[in-house]
């Protein structure tokens, strides 16, 4: 059996710890993400999914518990080894500000590699123009963020994520500013780079229309993951399928 | 291996390229800064270079002469006091003793360049009715152009000190009334009575000082020591040196070595030597109070623009960029202003000292005194205030390395 891409054994986040207005957010969260998995985190606001999803995305520190990613523990390592193992792991897409706007697209898409190697070789240029191509904008290259719609610039942020092949893509309320057109499409990239890359995707959105076409859905209520279900999406080709339990 | 830097000078030139008119502004900031501290800095070097020139110019870095004379007092008898004032004595002229084995010593010291006998004294010089009183001053031409540069001065004639031959200061000429080629009589008195003799004038002399160019006469040496009263003396050694800041220094070491008052240019222009002094310090405290706020200029723009930039430093942390990174961002941003803002100040340092001496003229028409931008002020100038970007942008780079991520981007 493969590495678990991720494993979470009773996560606790507390804020404000011996304060009064300490506050726990997360409340044992225990969750195995495989490699390749396409999975939706969703669940009301103040539910901890931020929380969950910086503390997955080596943002944020977790307070108890234990945090494998691809088998090793990472809770309590520090900050230099955090971010190292950020940039060789995940790629992350933002709601809003995804993009540096004093770089074009292109360069966006090379800056991952330029903070990696302190240069961009033809090599890494043209694989991030050939990711510009997958998500089709390779007109745009040379256009700054500012000179782009708010799809084409969540596009280009999905090709900067994967632009280095990590084995995982934090993607926090992707399509939370698009419109609905818009949205479509950017979901559906994501979904042709996971079918065509195996890039494994967790997208924490609150949209029940895309998370019903995810092939997996973990809903977390008061800092619980109250249920986690795989299924198939909807839109694919097995429509007869039903909902079943995820192996713990 | 990547190139140095690569990343982190690609994006703090972006981002100064984004914030183009805060970066334009605190650019021209820092040049103005560096371009008054590079102007005033040319400017006190050309003046008090120019007044030390003008002042050793006419007198020698260092003098040697005779221990003043003193009265020893009578030693009162073990255990009384005695109550006693002692009358100073007066300062006859006296000879060096010992002067003529002691020039080719001194001449052989190290940062020594010159020695000049001189025997100078009082008295009168007459022509007709006229009479005025004169500093008498006798030398060797030779050695005593070494140490003022008597030729260089010459005003009328040609400076020439054969035997009944003199060179007169400019001023005093007028008030006799004489020119080149005439002869006026000095007058000196001593204990033995006094004596006169005629010389015949072969140049007159601008020595740049208006009391010294209406008192001075310059005879042949072996002429002032029968009119002073002293055959074979000399009344003083005077030195020139290499380096006129060594004069001290030198002093003091002469001083130690043998029985004689040493006095350097310092301690005989002692007001002029306080105020380059003051001048000095004036000067470098204005130096550091424009670096000071040409370091809070930066800072507080580079505060800014970390507050501006803090989602931009979210992503990049997220994407993987290091604290050092982000630290090395804005490092580099202190830097790059703190260059920029030293090349355009220099230039303009430049052009100021350009205008200075083309536009402020004396009376004669010709500049007041040289000024110029030594390459190597420039240079140490330009990188003081880039090393002050850099420590401006200390402060913010450490902010912007210790965000946190998450908290920056969800901001």
């Amino acid at each position: 059996m493969t590495t678990p891409l991720l494993q979470l054994a009773d996560v606790r986040k507390r804020y404000n710890i011996g304060l009064p207005n300490e506050a726990e957010v997360l409340r044992g969260v225990s969750l195995t993400l495989q490699p390749g998995e396409f999975a939706a985190l969703i669940g009301p606001s103040g539910s901890g999914k931020s929380t969950l999803l910086n503390i997955i995305g080596l943002l944020e520190p977790l307070t108890t518990g234990s945090y494998r990613l691809q088998g090793d523990e990472v809770a309590g390592l520090d900050d230099a080894a955090l971010t190292r193992r950020r940039r060789s792991t995940l790629g992350f897409v933002f709601q809003f500000h995804h993009l540096l706007p004093a770089f074009t697209a292109l360069e966006n898409v090379t800056l991952p590699a330029l903070m990696r190697d302190g240069a961009v070789s033809a090599e890494r240029r043209a694989q991030a123009m050939a990711m510009l191509q997958a998500v089709g904008l390779e007109q745009a290259a040379a256009k700054r963020p500012g000179a782009l719609s708010g799809g084409m610039q969540q596009r280009v942020a999905i090709a900067r994520a994967l632009v280095l092949q990590p084995p995982l893509v934090l993607a926090d309320e992707p399509t939370g500013n698009l419109d609905t057109a818009s949205s479509n499409e950017v979901f559906r990239l994501m979904r042709h780079m996971h079918a065509t890359l195996n890039t494994a995707f967790l997208i924490v959105t609150h949209d029940p229309r895309l998370a019903a076409r995810c092939d997996r859905v973990i809903e977390l209520v008061d800092g619980r993951i109250e249920s986690d279900e795989r299924q198939v999406p909807a839109g694919a080709d097995n429509p007869g399928a039903s909902p079943t339990p995820a192996p713990p | 291996m990547g190139i140095w830097l690569g990343f982190e000078r690609r994006v703090a030139l972006r981002f100064l390229r984004e914030g183009r008119m805060q970066s334009l502004l605190i650019i021209v900031g820092v040049a103005a800064g560096v371009a008054v501290v590079a102007y005033i800095s040319a400017l006190i070097s050309g003046l008090q270079a120019n007044t030390l020139d003008k002042t050793l110019g006419a007198q020698p870095h260092i003098t040697l002469s005779p221990l003043d004379e003193v009265v020893a007092a009578a030693v009162p008898p073990a255990g009384t006091t005695a109550l006693q004032q002692t009358q100073p004595r007066a300062q006859r002229p006296r000879s060096v003793a010992n002067w003529a084995a002691l020039v080719p010593v001194l001449e052989a010291l190290p940062g020594v360049a010159g020695v000049s006998p001189m025997v100078a004294g009082a008295g009168l010089a007459q022509r007709g009715e006229a009479s005025k009183s004169i500093a008498l001053v006798g030398v060797e031409l030779d050695r005593y152009d070494r140490i003022v540069q008597l030729r260089r001065k010459v005003v009328a004639g040609n400076a020439r000190l054969g035997p009944g031959e003199a060179i007169l200061g400019r001023d005093l000429a007028v008030d006799l009334g004489v020119r080149v080629g005439d002869r006026v009589a000095v007058v000196t008195s001593s204990s033995s009575g006094s004596v006169s003799d005629a010389v015949r004038i072969t140049a007159l002399v601008d020595l740049g000082v208006r009391e010294l160019n209406r008192r001075t006469v310059i005879v042949p040496l072996r002429a002032a020591q029968s009119l002073v009263g002293l055959p074979g003396g000399a009344t003083n050694l005077d030195l020139v040196l290499t380096d006129v800041w060594a004069a001290p220094d030198i002093a003091a070491g002469l001083a130690r070595r043998w029985p004689y008052k040493v006095e350097s240019w310092q301690d005989t222009n002692a007001p002029l030597v306080s105020a380059l002094n003051a001048q000095s310090v004036s000067t470098g405290l204005i130096r550091a109070v424009v670096m000071v706020v040409v370091v809070l200029g930066i800072a507080s723009v580079l505060v800014v623009s970390v507050v501006q930039k803090q989602r931009e430093i979210g992503i990049l942390r997220a994407m993987g960029a290091t604290r050092g990174q982000v630290l090395r961002i804005f490092l580099l941003q202190g830097a790059i202003v703190g260059a920029l803002g030293s090349a355009l100040g220099v230039l303009l340092a430049v052009l100021l000292v350009w205008a200075f001496s083309t536009f402020v003229k004396g009376s004669d028409g010709l500049p007041l005194f040289n000024i110029t931008l030594a390459p190597g002020l420039a240079l140490r100038i330009a990188a003081i205030a880039t090393v002050c970007g850099v420590l401006a942008a200390v402060a913010p780079a450490r902010r912007a390395a210790a965000l946190d991520p998450a908290q920056a981007i969800r901001l």
